[in-house]
C-alpha cells in the first residue's frame, strides 16, 4: 500500500487509472457471468470481491492520491465495487434458483423406504390398562395402595370376613403356599386385591380413598377366558356418611373416564363376604348400547347381545371388616369395588383369547405401544 | 338351583301374564342370579297325543325285534282310523296307553316325524320314548302311561308337561334358603305381592308306635335329629311321571321311588333327607364325631378314612352315614327295603363344610347344610316325605323320633329405623324397613327410632344390621340408588416408587423392549436350566401346596426363567430378533419366618405385636426388572449391515432402568450364574456401607442357552429396582458454563486385563474439576501396542465456568489425568 498522501503531491497511481478500474470491473463481471455453479461463484467472489481482490487493493491506494483526486477515484472505485457486488448477488440468486430447480430435484430420495433400524418396544396392555384405570381414580383424589402377592391368609380371608369354614373361602380356588413338612403355612397367593383394603385401613389415617391395581391368583386352568394369574383394580373408600350412592357415583365416574361416554350402569344384588350389601356392576354395552338385544340380525360380540357387560363386584364395606381393621363402625362406613383388568382389556380392545395376554408374544404387545 | 316355573307356580300365585324372562329379571333384581332360562321342549311340535295299542304284529327276519302296531289315537289323526306304526321297543303290550307322535310332529333334537316306508311297511308316526319327548333320559323303551291317564287322542303336551321353562339360579353362599322351591317362591311372592303357599306347612300325620331310637352325642355337630319310619313299602312301586318329570327338570336322576321322594322333598323344602333300610340297622342311632381309625364306604363306592372332626350317623355296627354329606353303602336301601327309616336333621354349617371339603365330597345335601338350613324343618319335611312314600308306595306309618334339644336363640338384631336408608343413600319413607323385613319372614318390633328384628329360621345368613339393610334395599330396588360423585380429599398422587416403575416401563419400551407378564410358577427344571449351583440362594424357593402343574410347583426367585421361556416361545414362532422385559415381584423365603403365619382375632384390630408377627411371616417380595435379547438388535437393511444383540445391550438395558431413576450404575467385571463367565457385568450403586450390587447383565452361558433352547448368544440382565431406588439422590442442577470447550484426545496403552472402566475412573479423578466429560472413542489391540495390551483412546472435554481455558491449562489437566491413569492402572501414553 502507498503511504497516505497528505502533502498534496500530484502522484499518479496506476491502479486507480480510470481504464485500470474499468478493466478490473470488466474482468470481475466476466468472471461472475462465467461462474457455472455456486462453488465457482464462491471462488469468483473471493477473487473479485474479497479483501485481496484487485478492486479492494485499488481502493486502498486511494489514500495515496492528492486530496483533489481522492474523491473522483473513490467514486469510480466504489461504483465499480458496487457494480461487481451487485452482479455477484444477482448471479448468486440466479444460480440458487437454478440449483433449486435442478439439483434438489436430482437429490430426491424414496422416503417410503423403511428405516426400521431399531426395534419397537411396547408395554404390556394389562399394565397400561391397569394404570389407566387407577389414574381415573387418582384424578379424583385417590391414592394408589399396594400389598404383597404372597399374602397371609389373615389378610386375604379372615380380616375380610371369610370365616375359616365358610363356603366362600373355598369358593375362590386358592393357591396355598406349602409349609414345612406338608404343614399349612398360613400363606396364600392372594386371590384378590382386597387384602390391600385391610392393609390400607391399618396403615393410613382416615378417611381412606385408595385404589389398588395388582396381580391376583386362582387355580383356574388357562383357557380362552380364564387364567391362573390375572389382574384386578380394587377401590376402597372409608369416610363418614358413605352410602351405596357414593359407590354408584364412583362407578359412573370410572365408566365415563374409561369408556368416555355417558353409559348407563346397573347394580345387581350379589354376595361377597367383605361387603354387605353387595352388588355386581353391569355397564351398558358401549358397542351396541343395547340395540342387539332381541335383534338376531344385529348380534353383538361384545355383550353377547345381552345389552349389558358385567364389569365387577362391589358393595358397602362389611362393618366386620372395618372392625378387624380397627375402624370405628359407629362413625365410619365405606364402599369397595373390584374390577377385572383382563375383562376391561377384552371389551375395550377386542382381545379374543386369554392366551394372547399371558404368552408374551411380541406381535400381540406391539399393537399397544407405550400407553393405552 | 334349577327351578321349573310350572313347579314354582304351585307355591306362589304369580299373575298369569308373568313371563319366564320377566320373572328371571325380577329375581335377578333381588339377588337370585338367574343365569339361564331354559325353554325346555320349545323345539317340540305336535301332534303328539295319547294312543292305545290295539294290535301288535311281530315282524321277523330283522336283526332286532320289530313290531308293526295299530294304535288308536282317537280322532287326533283326523280320520279316527287306527294309526299303523313301526316300533323297535318291546316294553309294551296290546291295550297299553302310549304317547304317539303323528306325521308333522317334531321331537327332541329337532327330529321331524313323517310317514315313511320302513321294514317293508308304511309307518305313520312314532311311539315315543321319554328321551325322544325330552322328558328325561331313558333308553329302556317307550313311555307306557298308567291306565286311566287319559283317553286316546288327548293332546300330550299339557298332560305330560312337555314344555316348561326352567330358571337356573346361581345361588350365592349367603342365600342358602334359595336352594329350595320354598325359598325362591317366597322371594317371588314378595316381588309380585302374590300369595305364597309354604310347602313346609304340613300337618304332622298321626304316627303309630315308637320311633326308631336315636340320640345326639355332640350338640355342636347336630342340634336337631328327626327319624320317621314306615313299613310294608312296595319296593316295586314306580316313581310317578310327574315326579320323574320334575326331578328331571331340576337336574336330578330318578333312582327309585324312595330315593326320588327324598330328593323331591329336598328340592321342594330345602331340607336334605336320607332313607335307611331299617333291616340293615342294628341298635339305636347316635349322631357323633368319628373315632380314630373309623372308616365308611359311602354310596359313591369310595372307602373313606374318617377324621375325628367328621360328623357321623352311627348305630351299633359303627358309622352308617356321613352326616348331611353322603350315606353309607352298608345301610343303603335296595329292592328288598320294605321298612324304611327316614332321617331329617339339622347339622352344623361349619362341620358339614369342613367335612365335605376334607373329603372333597360335595353333595346336594352338604351344599345346603353348609349354607344353612331351617332348623325347624326336619319334622315337617320328614312328614311330607313319608306321606308321599305311603301315598305312592303304600305301607304303614310308623313312629316318630324328634331329638330337639333346647337351643339358645340369638338375640334380636336391634337396628336404627333409618339404617337401610343410610346405607343406600336413599330417603326411604318411615315403615319401609318393617314392611320388607316382615315380608321376608322376620318378626319386627317397632321401638322408638329402632327396630328389634328376629330373622326367620330359614335365614341363617341374617345376623347384622347391614344384612337387614340389604334385604330392604334389594326389594326397594338397587336401580333406585342415586349416583353421588366421589368427594375424596386432595390426594398426593403417585408415590415415587410408583412413578419410577412406570418410568422404567416406558424407558425400556422406548428403547425397543416389549413387556411380558409371565406366570411366576417355576420348576426345578427351570432352575437346573440356569445351571444354578446347589447352594445358590435362588434355589431356596417357596412351593405351592396345590400347583397348577406338578412340574412347576415353585414360586420364582428370579425373573429369568419366565423371560427365557418367553424368548424361546417367540423364537419358536419365528420372532427370532426380540428384546423383552419383565417387571414384577420375586418371592424370597424369609430367614426366621414362623412356621405358620398367625391369624389374629377379627373382632378388633390386631395389636402392634400381632402385626409384627404377621409381617415376619410374609416372604420378602422385591420388585425386579429383567430383560433378554436375541438376534439382531439392529437389523440389516437397505442402509447396510445390522448388529447382533450382545452383552453390551444387556448392560445398556440395566443403565436404561437406572436412568429412569436418575442413578448411575457402576459396572464391574464379574462371574455370575447364569452368565458367560467372561461376559458378565456386576452392576452396583453406592450405598451407605459401600457399593451395593443391584444385579447382573451380560451374555448368557452357552449351556443355559442350550437348556432353554434359546437363539445362540442370547443376552440377559436382571436388577433389583428397590435397590436402585434406594440410591436415588436429589438431582442438583448443574452449572452451565458458556465458555468455549477445550478437547484433548489421549491414547493410553494398558494391560489387556485392565478394565476400561478403571481407566476412565482414573482419568476422571486425575483431570479434576475442569473435566466436563470423558468418552472412550476407540479400542485397539494389535502389533503396534504389543502382545497382551490394548490401546484405549479417549476424548476429554475440558471447560471452566469463569474463563476460557488456555492451552496450557487444558494440557495440564490432560497430563494430570494421564498421570492418574498411569498410577492407578499402569497406563502409559501410546507413543
Amino acid at each position: 500500500m502507498s503511504a497516505p498522501n497528505n502533502s498534496y503531491d500530484p502522484v499518479e497511481v496506476a491502479s486507480l487509472h480510470p481504464d485500470a478500474v474499468a478493466r478490473m470491473r470488466d474482468d470481475a463481471l466476466a468472471a461472475i457471468a462465467g461462474a457455472a455453479d455456486l462453488d465457482a461463484l464462491k471462488a469468483v467472489r473471493v477473487a473479485h470481491v474479497g479483501d485481496r481482490s484487485p478492486l479492494a487493493l485499488a481502493n486502498r491506494e486511494i489514500g495515496a492520491l492528492p486530496p483533489a483526486a481522492k474523491s473522483d477515484a473513490g467514486r469510480r472505485v466504489g461504483g465499480a465495487r458496487r457494480e461487481v457486488s451487485e452482479a455477484v448477488q444477482a448471479r448468486q440468486a440466479e444460480l440458487e434458483a437454478e440449483r433449486d430447480a435442478r439439483v434438489l430435484v436430482e437429490e430426491a430420495v424414496d422416503v417410503t423406504l423403511p428405516w426400521d433400524r431399531g426395534q419397537r418396544g411396547a408395554r404390556h396392555p394389562i399394565t397400561t390398562v391397569a394404570e389407566r384405570m387407577a389414574d381415573i381414580f387418582v384424578a379424583m383424589g385417590f391414592e394408589v395402595a399396594e400389598g404383597p402377592e404372597v399374602e397371609a391368609e389373615w389378610y386375604n380371608f379372615d380380616a375380610l370376613n371369610f370365616l375359616p369354614d365358610h363356603p366362600a373361602r373355598s369358593m375362590q380356588d386358592t393357591f396355598f403356599v406349602a409349609g414345612a413338612d406338608g404343614a399349612e403355612s398360613g400363606l396364600v397367593m392372594r386371590t384378590h386385591t382386597s387384602p390391600v383394603q385391610v392393609r390400607a385401613l391399618l396403615d393410613r389415617e382416615l378417611p381412606v380413598y385408595v385404589i389398588s391395581p395388582g396381580k391376583t391368583f386362582r387355580t383356574d386352568e388357562l383357557d380362552a377366558t380364564h387364567s391362573p394369574v390375572f389382574h384386578q383394580v380394587e377401590g376402597l373408600v372409608v369416610d363418614e356418611g358413605i352410602t351405596l350412592g357414593h359407590l354408584r357415583g364412583a362407578i359412573d365416574a370410572f365408566v365415563l373416564g374409561m369408556f368416555g361416554e355417558r353409559l348407563k350402569t346397573r347394580f345387581r344384588p350379589s354376595y361377597f363376604p367383605f361387603t354387605e350389601p353387595s352388588a355386581e356392576v353391569d355397564m351398558e354395552c358401549f358397542a351396541c348400547r343395547g340395540a342387539s338385544v332381541g335383534d338376531p340380525d344385529r348380534p353383538c360380540r361384545t355383550c353377547s347381545s345381552e345389552g349389558w357387560i358385567e364389569i365387577g363386584g362391589c358393595g358397602v364395606v362389611n362393618p366386620k371388616v372395618l372392625t378387624a381393621a380397627g375402624v370405628d363402625t359407629g362413625r365410619y362406613s365405606g364402599w369397595a369395588f373390584g374390577l377385572g383388568v383382563e375383562r376391561t382389556l377384552m371389551f375395550a380392545h377386542g382381545v379374543r383369547d386369554m392366551h394372547d395376554m399371558v404368552e408374551g408374544d411380541v406381535r400381540f404387545t406391539a399393537a399397544f405401544g407405550s400407553e393405552i | 338351583m334349577r327351578v321349573p316355573v310350572s313347579w314354582l307356580r304351585e307355591y306362589v300365585d304369580l299373575p298369569a301374564d308373568v313371563t319366564p324372562r320377566g320373572l328371571a329379571a325380577k329375581l335377578i333384581s333381588v339377588g337370585l342370579e338367574v343365569e339361564t332360562v331354559d325353554e325346555v321342549g320349545a323345539e317340540l311340535a305336535g301332534p303328539i297325543v295319547v294312543g292305545r295299542v290295539a294290535a301288535i304284529e311281530e315282524l321277523t327276519g330283522f336283526k332286532k325285534p320289530i313290531r308293526y302296531c295299530q294304535v288308536d289315537v282317537g280322532t287326533a289323526n283326523g280320520s279316527g282310523e287306527r294309526q299303523n306304526i313301526i316300533c323297535g321297543a318291546v316294553n309294551f303290550a296290546v291295550g297299553d296307553l302310549v304317547v304317539v307322535s303323528l306325521p308333522g310332529a317334531v321331537l327332541a333334537g329337532g327330529f321331524a316325524i313323517g310317514s315313511r316306508q320302513t321294514y317293508g311297511r308304511l309307518s305313520e308316526g312314532m311311539i315315543c320314548s321319554a328321551t325322544e319327548l325330552g322328558l328325561w333320559e331313558d333308553h329302556a323303551g317307550i313311555v307306557v302311561l298308567p291306565e286311566g291317564f287319559a283317553d286316546p287322542g288327548t293332546d300330550a303336551f299339557d298332560l305330560l308337561g312337555l314344555r316348561d321353562d326352567v330358571l337356573d339360579i346361581a345361588v350365592t353362599p349367603d342365600r342358602g334358603y334359595a336352594l329350595s322351591m320354598r325359598g325362591v317362591a317366597r322371594d317371588a311372592a314378595v316381588l309380585y305381592g302374590a300369595a305364597f303357599t309354604d310347602p313346609a306347612e304340613v300337618k304332622p300325620p298321626a304316627t303309630e308306635g315308637e320311633g326308631y331310637p336315636a340320640a345326639i352325642a355332640d350338640l355342636d355337630a347336630c342340634d336337631r335329629f328327626v327319624l320317621r319310619d314306615i313299613s310294608g313299602f312296595d319296593t316295586d312301586a314306580p316313581t310317578p311321571l310327574w315326579m320323574k318329570r320334575r326331578l328331571a327338570l331340576a337336574g336330578m336322576r330318578s333312582v327309585s321311588l324312595a330315593v326320588d321322594v327324598t330328593n323331591y322333598v329336598m328340592w321342594e323344602t330345602g331340607q336334605p333327607l336320607h332313607a335307611f333300610d331299617r333291616a340293615k340297622l342294628s341298635g339305636g342311632i347316635v349322631v357323633r364325631r368319628a373315632r380314630a381309625g373309623e372308616r365308611l364306604e359311602t354310596l359313591d363306592h369310595v372307602d373313606r378314612a374318617l377324621d375325628p372332626d367328621d360328623i357321623l350317623i352311627t348305630d351299633d355296627s359303627g358309622p352308617i352315614s356321613m352326616a348331611g354329606t353322603m350315606g353309607g353303602l352298608n345301610s343303603e336301601i335296595d329292592d328288598a327295603s320294605t321298612d324304611l327309616v327316614v332321617e331329617a336333621a339339622h347339622f352344623s354349617e361349619s362341620g358339614t363344610a369342613r367335612m365335605s371339603r376334607r373329603h372333597n365330597l360335595h353333595s346336594e345335601a352338604s351344599r345346603r347344610f353348609e349354607r344353612g338350613v331351617d332348623r325347624r324343618l326336619p319334622p315337617y319335611a320328614s312328614a311330607r316325605a313319608v306321606e308321599l312314600l305311603l301315598l305312592l308306595g303304600g305301607g304303614r306309618m310308623g313312629g316318630l323320633t324328634d331329638v330337639d334339644p333346647e337351643v339358645l336363640a340369638p338375640p334380636p338384631i336391634v337396628v336404627a329405623e333409618d339404617h337401610a336408608a343410610k346405607v343406600a343413600g336413599v330417603d326411604y319413607p318411615a315403615g319401609t324397613s318393617s314392611t320388607w323385613l316382615r315380608a321376608i319372614g322376620c318378626t319386627v318390633e317397632e321401638l322408638p327410632g329402632v327396630l328389634s328384628v328376629v330373622p326367620p329360621p330359614w335365614r341363617t345368613d341374617i345376623s347384622d344390621p347391614n344384612d337387614l339393610a340389604e334385604e330392604v334395599i334389594r326389594f326397594e330396588g338397587y336401580e333406585n340408588i342415586p349416583a353421588i360423585p366421589p368427594r375424596a380429599p386432595a390426594g398426593r398422587g403417585l408415590t415415587r416408587t410408583q412413578r419410577l416403575r412406570r418410568a422404567v416401563g416406558r424407558g425400556l419400551a422406548g428403547a425397543g423392549y416389549s413387556e411380558v407378564l409371565s406366570f411366576p410358577f417355576v420348576g426345578e427344571r427351570d432352575l437346573d436350566g440356569l445351571h444354578l449351583p446347589e447352594d445358590d440362594p435362588r434355589r431356596a424357593s417357596l412351593a405351592l401346596a396345590n400347583p397348577m402343574s406338578d412340574g412347576e410347583p415353585l414360586l420364582r426367585t428370579t425373573l429369568l426363567p419366565g423371560l427365557l421361556k418367553t424368548l424361546a416361545r417367540n423364537a419358536g414362532r419365528g420372532s427370532t430378533s426380540v428384546s423383552l422385559f419383565e417387571a414384577g415381584l420375586v418371592y424370597l423365603p424369609r430367614d426366621g419366618a414362623p412356621a405358620r403365619a398367625p391369624a389374629p382375632a377379627v373382632d378388633r384390630a390386631p395389636g402392634a405385636d400381632e402385626l409384627t408377627a404377621l409381617a415376619a411371616a410374609i416372604p420378602d417380595q422385591p420388585y425386579r426388572v429383567g430383560a433378554v435379547l436375541a438376534g439382531d438388535r439392529e437389523p440389516a437393511g437397505w442402509w447396510g449391515g445390522g448388529r447382533q444383540a450382545n452383552w453390551a445391550d444387556a448392560v445398556e438395558a440395566a443403565h436404561e432402568v437406572a436412568r429412569a431413576a436418575g442413578v448411575a450404575l457402576r459396572v464391574a467385571q464379574a462371574q455370575a450364574v447364569p452368565w458367560h463367565p467372561g461376559r458378565c457385568a456386576a452392576l452396583s450403586v453406592p450405598g451407605p456401607d459401600g457399593e451395593v450390587v443391584v444385579g447382573h447383565a451380560g451374555e448368557l452361558h452357552p449351556r443355559v442357552v442350550k437348556a432353554y433352547g434359546l437363539p445362540e448368544r442370547s443376552v440377559a440382565m436382571e436388577v433389583g429396582l428397590d435397590l436402585i431406588e434406594a440410591a436415588i439422590a436429589p438431582a442438583d442442577a448443574p452449572f452451565i458454563s458458556t465458555y468455549p470447550v477445550a478437547t484433548q484426545d489421549v491414547a493410553l496403552v494398558v494391560e489387556e486385563s485392565v478394565p476400561a472402566g478403571a481407566v476412565e475412573a482414573a482419568l476422571r479423578s486425575g483431570a479434576g474439576e475442569l473435566l466436563e466429560a470423558v468418552r472412550l472413542f476407540d479400542v485397539y489391540t494389535g502389533a503396534q501396542v504389543g502382545e497382551g495390551r490394548k490401546s484405549l483412546a479417549y476424548t476429554l472435554r475440558l471447560r471452566a465456568g469463569d474463563r476460557t481455558l488456555t492451552a496450557e491449562e487444558a494440557t495440564a489437566a490432560r497430563d494430570a489425568a494421564v498421570a492418574s491413569a498411569g498410577e492407578l492402572t499402569g497406563a502409559r501414553l501410546r507413543g
